[in-house]
């Protein structure tokens, strides 16, 4: 109850507080540079020059501080030792090198790499041609854009339920191994299979995001114009040719911006592979290790230098995906 | 080498009818225009006949084959698209290339057809850029090169016209008279809403109302021997003029006592039975004339119009609301406000029973 109280509270004071911010810097603005009397122009013009800082303001501040410091301090950190005391060079970097784990971590985080954002582009556009023209394909969008709204850690419970191992001997409850079992096989511990682990968290994923790549894709293939289509067919273009040859390369476009949004998810991966697996039985991630490293290892130090691992690869897919994006506006 | 020929077309949505009784013979090398105001259901035909459109009552046969269910890529046609529709991520070459390439045609066959296609439309120097650097002119022109290409059969116009700028629309409308002028031997049907775009290219018109056809003719044909009162209107700028009256003299010429007080003499035959008869009268604005005679018309001029060449007299509204419209040759602005008495030549009379033309009864 207290936490009910706690959550609105919160939304009220952040929704009104917004509000009021809005209204109250607007109006300390107007009476600075009051819009009539005899510079009336020039006042005008100078509060629509400050008018837009005013709004960005909030934004910059809380960037500055939740983002841009925590980068520099992550920078400090990563060249000094576990207390953060004690400057060591690039000690933590190579370390980082010759350290298993990291290199288990990044062997696992290209595999995902690999896989996820393309199963999930693919899932998604198929879901987005398929349920375009049938009379419940909104019902349909509807039960594959579901689990967006799952938070990953919610996702990742039902999924473990989905691979449980009860050991022999006991009724199993896991979806798939009552189904391995209905077939007449024999139940496995299904996290801790070596390599096709690593496959069975991702699909988690996959399944979360094919909804978010369907929406996008499917509002890009409605956006096509339909004579386009129609000239294709006059032009004796089969379905399959007329989706491949006419209309992907129509939304390549969308496809690259959705690809590269789920790519960019993926590198930062965590929360699947905490619930599931901890990182145990070779499924470990960047970002489970640096968390690992950070709350279980108290390591400031390797943590920040795994954190600007995860940077770095981030960073040059996030510039041309907001490039993309931007052209796709446009 | 196509003749076209439509028995009892219709089409529904449903339970509701938007096409009906639709018969028309097309021959091969014949440019037919389907006009008729929006809604008519032009676009919805020639979609039919394209195949985008499902024939939902009636038989549609190309040289004597039935196509009501043949995809549309086997009917032998090809569709230029109001919207030019043209494939954006590929080049002008591509674009024209592409049925061919789906229909598996060598590389060279290819080659030269789009090369020859691109040497009628003078788009040779554009082969190989994108539909979005062209303007709009020549993207009309790659839209009829990619037809072009496949040498069909029929050729399909959708409004083609109706993006492009006045200036171009009257050049292109000229290259797809001489476009049809070197391919005597392909047929092509073409829609659109303007008149002069059908006066000009067709060799028949159809003029399409009210779910059904309403006229069938060459284009000089609907002007001077309109089937019914909606042709006589929608054909010709400014619309005919009509007034009622009534028959008071049979014989091989007809005279009429128009309703607000004029005579006119007809050269249209009636039999004695048609005594008395009401009557539509319809004569064209271009065809009324100042008379110190017996006046068809009297009023007085409320607004012209001048044109230059011509001078368009709107007279004050009748009690029943109709409008006359005069126009005349050379400049009359002196005409405004004063009371003019207008006749015309008995031959361009025409006269309407029911809405119907008595020349087709």
């Amino acid at each position: 109850m207290e936490q009910l109280f706690m959550a609105s509270a919160t939304i009220i004071i952040g929704v009104f507080g917004c509000v009021a911010y809005f209204f109250l810097s607007n109006m300390a603005l107007d009476a600075l540079y009051p819009p009539r009397g005899p510079n009336a122009g020039a006042n005008i013009s100078r509060a629509t020059a400050i008018r837009p800082w005013l709004f960005l303001l909030p934004a910059i501040l809380l960037l500055c501080v939740y983002l841009v410091y925590p980068f520099f301090v992550s920078v400090w950190l990563s060249f000094h030792d576990s207390s953060g005391n004690r400057f060591v060079g690039a000690a933590n970097y190579t370390w980082l090198l010759g350290d298993e784990k990291f290199r288990e971590s990044m062997k696992n985080n290209m595999l995902w790499l690999l896989v996820v954002p393309a199963a999930s582009t693919f899932f998604g556009l198929l879901a987005a041609a398929l349920t375009d023209r049938i009379r419940w394909g909104n019902l349909a969008k509807a039960l594959i854009f579901m689990p967006m709204a799952i938070s990953f850690i919610g996702a990742s419970v039902i999924w473990k339920f989905i691979y449980d191992y009860r050991g022999e001997g006991q009724r199993e409850i896991g979806l798939l191994n009552a189904m391995v079992e209905s077939f007449g096989g024999s139940a496995q511990t299904w996290l801790t299979i070596p390599f096709w682990n690593n496959f069975f968290l991702m699909i988690v994923l996959i399944w979360i995001q094919t909804g978010f790549a369907m929406v996008i894709l499917s509002a890009a293939l409605r956006g096509i114009p339909e004579e386009t289509v129609e000239a294709a067919i006059l032009d004796g273009a089969s379905p399959l040719q007329i989706f491949f040859k006419i209309k992907v390369p129509q939304i390549w476009g969308t496809i690259a911006v959705v690809w590269t949004t789920i790519t960019i998810t993926v590198l930062k991966v965590f929360d699947i592979v905490l619930a599931m697996t901890n990182g145990q039985w070779g499924t470990q991630v960047l970002a489970n290790l640096m968390f690992d490293w950070m709350f279980r290892g108290n390591d400031t130090g390797r943590a920040s230098a795994i954190a600007l691992v995860i940077m770095l690869l981030v960073t040059p897919i996030m510039i041309w995906n907001i490039r993309n994006a931007r052209a796709e506006m446009r | 080498m196509a003749d076209l020929k439509l028995t009892n077309v219709e089409k529904a949505y449903g339970e509701v009818k938007v096409l009906s009784n639709i018969n028309l013979d097309i021959k091969t090398g014949e440019l037919i225009v389907f006009v008729g105001p929006s809604g008519c259901g032009k676009s919805t035909l020639l979609r039919m006949i394209a195949g985008l459109e499902r024939i939902t009552g009636g038989d549609f046969a190309i040289d004597g084959m039935r196509m009501n269910d043949v995809p549309p890529a086997q009917r032998g046609i090809a569709m230029v698209f109001q919207s030019y529709a043209l494939y954006p991520h590929m080049t002008v070459r591509d674009n024209m290339a592409f049925a061919l390439k789906i229909a598996k045609k060598s590389a060279e066959e290819i080659r030269a057809a789009v090369d020859k296609a691109a040497h009628i439309l003078q788009l040779t120097p554009y082969l190989d850029r994108l539909p979005k650097a062209l303007s709009g002119g020549q993207r009309q022109r790659v839209a009829i090169g990619r037809a072009i290409v496949r040498d069909p059969k029929v050729y399909l116009f959708d409004e083609p016209l109706s993006n492009l700028d006045a200036a171009l629309r009257v050049a292109t409308r000229i290259e797809i008279a001489q476009l049809k002028e070197a391919m005597p031997d392909s047929t092509m049907i073409y829609v659109t809403h303007d008149q002069v775009e059908a006066m000009t290219l067709a060799s028949r018109i159809v003029v399409l109302a009210g779910g059904g056809i309403s006229q069938v003719g060459t284009p000089l044909d609907l002007y001077e021997r309109p089937e019914n009162e909606f042709v006589a209107q929608f054909i010709g700028s400014p619309a005919m003029n009509l007034m009622p009256g009534e028959v008071v003299e049979t014989g091989a010429e007809t005279v009429i006592r128009l309703d607000h007080g004029g005579v006119a003499r007809a050269a249209i035959p009636t039999q004695t039975a048609d005594m008395g008869m009401k009557v539509k009268l319809g004569v064209r604005p271009e065809d009324l004339a100042p008379t110190e005679g017996e006046p068809l018309f009297t009023g007085e001029v409320e607004i012209t119009e001048a044109l230059g060449e011509v001078t368009l007299l709107y007279f004050k509204r009748q009690e029943d609301g109709t409008q006359v419209v005069a126009k005349l040759p050379g400049i009359h602005s002196e005409l405004r406000r004063k009371p003019v008495r207008l006749s015309a030549d008995p031959k361009k009379i025409h006269l309407f029973h029911n809405g119907r033309s008595l020349l087709y009864r």
